[in-house]
């Protein structure tokens, strides 16, 4: 209606998507910490006279206002909080761990509006470690990965049996059962990671770094496989950017 | 909803990067009323690109025959090349007279949550223009943006230990920005000063 004004409303949030849009505009997805995830147009950010294009970029940390539009939201006003992004993009490995990171929590966020405050300070607190680099980028991916697959109510099975609840520990490993298996249960083809694996998965889920960091990178590397396959079953489409994250320790 | 040629013209236009289903609209009703050689001659450029521009064997910039007219050129510098993400950023620094040697185009920028990675682009062709010894000198003038940054981060990582100086474009530029929107003294003063990495 003309000369009325849309409703305002401003929140904390993360970038967690930028997608170019006709000429000089953007559109951004956002991870609010009190409306969930939001998708919001930000007008004449490519130009090189934007006042907050350089705000707006994938894994900022915002403080941001917009107005409620009938298909898309706008952006009228963004402070800087933590330009997350800039403290790893000159490590490619952080740079693509960041991404995966980003494309989970849009994922696990399918409907908008719907508040995901949990999910959007895990989500936060994983950018920053990845930021602050005293950690491994993959074990502070693959402890995101597992942490918001269990908020989702995908948690894998580590120690009592998937299938039946029998006490563990158990050895075999079964994907499609939801984690370890006891003899009985163990499905054909279920897998025999290293104990050790598994005890990193569940350092990971626990945010126990101090024993997370203690393992052999052969053991990480077992956890990453598990991690990333018990995410694929679960999700419908792959993760895009999960291939492409590149493990190698920066130099 | 329109019928027939009408709504095809609208249906194809709408498929076009930065066109909304209004724009196709009113595109589709201005060649309906404009003149019949005015559109004769759109119609003929149209097709006209697609059958006679390609890429560079060697840049993969747009060329006319197999090698574009910098390739060309002798008297371009072999040791230095530009690397730049789209052929329209090519037009862009060529208007800063700052640069004299060759570019190499990737085609796009690493963009993981698209699905886009290294070997989507033409990043191994770089590497084997690389190789030959000639290139003393790589300049990474990817997007001011996250992708391009991290395009320019990964290219820094395979190239510098081939004993390579690599520099990228300085800071002056706009983060956020597209490089096709600097003008030619911000782009050309972003040349001058740029930072080996
Ligand atoms: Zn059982
Ligand atoms: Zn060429």
């Amino acid at each position: 209606m003309p000369g009325m004004r849309r409703p305002l409303y401003r929140d904390d949030a993360l970038v967690l998507r930028v997608q170019k849009l006709g000429e000089a505009d953007r559109i951004v997805t956002l991870l609010t910490r009190q409306h969930g995830r939001v998708r919001a147009v930000a007008k004449g950010v490519r130009r090189t006279t934007s006042r907050f294009g350089a705000r707006l970029e994938p894994f900022s940390h915002i403080d941001v206002q917009c107005s409620e539009g009938t298909s898309l939201d706008s952006v009228t006003q963004v402070e800087a909080r933590d330009m997350l992004g800039r403290r790893f993009l000159t490590d490619y490995p952080r740079y693509t761990a960041a991404s995966a990171i980003v494309e989970l929590a849009e994922r696990l966020t399918p409907v908008e509006r719907e508040p995901a405050m949990r999910l959007y300070q895990l989500t936060l607190g994983a950018l920053r470690a990845l930021a602050d680099a005293e950690r491994p980028g993959t074990l502070v991916l693959d402890a995101y990965l597992l942490r918001a697959m269990s908020q989702a109510g995908w948690a894998p099975a580590l120690r009592d049996c998937a299938v039946c609840g029998e006490p563990g520990p158990h050895r075999a490993f079964s994907v499609p059962s939801g984690g370890v298996t006891c003899l009985n249960c163990r499905p054909p083809g279920a897998a025999h990671p290293d104990p050790a694996t598994l005890d990193l998965m569940s350092a990971l889920l626990v945010g126990d770094w101090a024993a997370a960091q203690d393992t052999e990178a052969a053991v990480q590397r077992e956890c990453a496989g598990f991690v990333a396959a018990h995410l694929q079953w679960h999700l419908e489409r792959q993760l895009r950017s999960l291939p492409l994250v590149d493990r190698r320790e920066p130099a | 909803m329109y019928e027939g040629a009408i709504q095809d013209l609208i249906d194809e236009l709408g498929r076009l990067p930065g066109v909304g289903p209004k724009s196709a609209q009113r595109i589709a009703f201005h060649v309906l009323a404009a003149d019949q050689t005015d559109i004769k001659r759109l119609a003929a450029a149209l097709t006209r690109v697609k059958e006679q521009v390609r890429f560079c064997v060697q840049c993969y910039n747009v060329a006319e025959e197999d090698s574009c007219r910098i390739c060309r050129d002798p008297r371009r510098r072999e040791d230095a090349i530009c690397v730049v993400e789209e052929p329209k950023d090519v037009v862009a620094i060529e208007r800063t007279n700052e640069f004299r040697g060759r570019y190499h185009v990737l085609g796009g920028a690493i963009n993981p949550l698209e699905g886009v990675g290294p070997d989507n682009l033409r990043i191994r062709e770089l590497m084997a223009r690389l190789s030959s010894g000639k290139v003393t000198e790589l300049i990474l003038a990817t997007d001011p943006n996250t992708e391009g940054e991290a395009t320019a981060t990964y290219l820094a990582l395979m190239v510098k230990p081939m004993g390579i100086t690599v520099s990228r474009l300085a800071s002056g530029l706009p983060v956020g920005g597209d490089l096709e929107y600097a003008d030619e003294i911000t782009l050309g003063r972003a040349f001058e000063g740029r930072r080996t990495l």
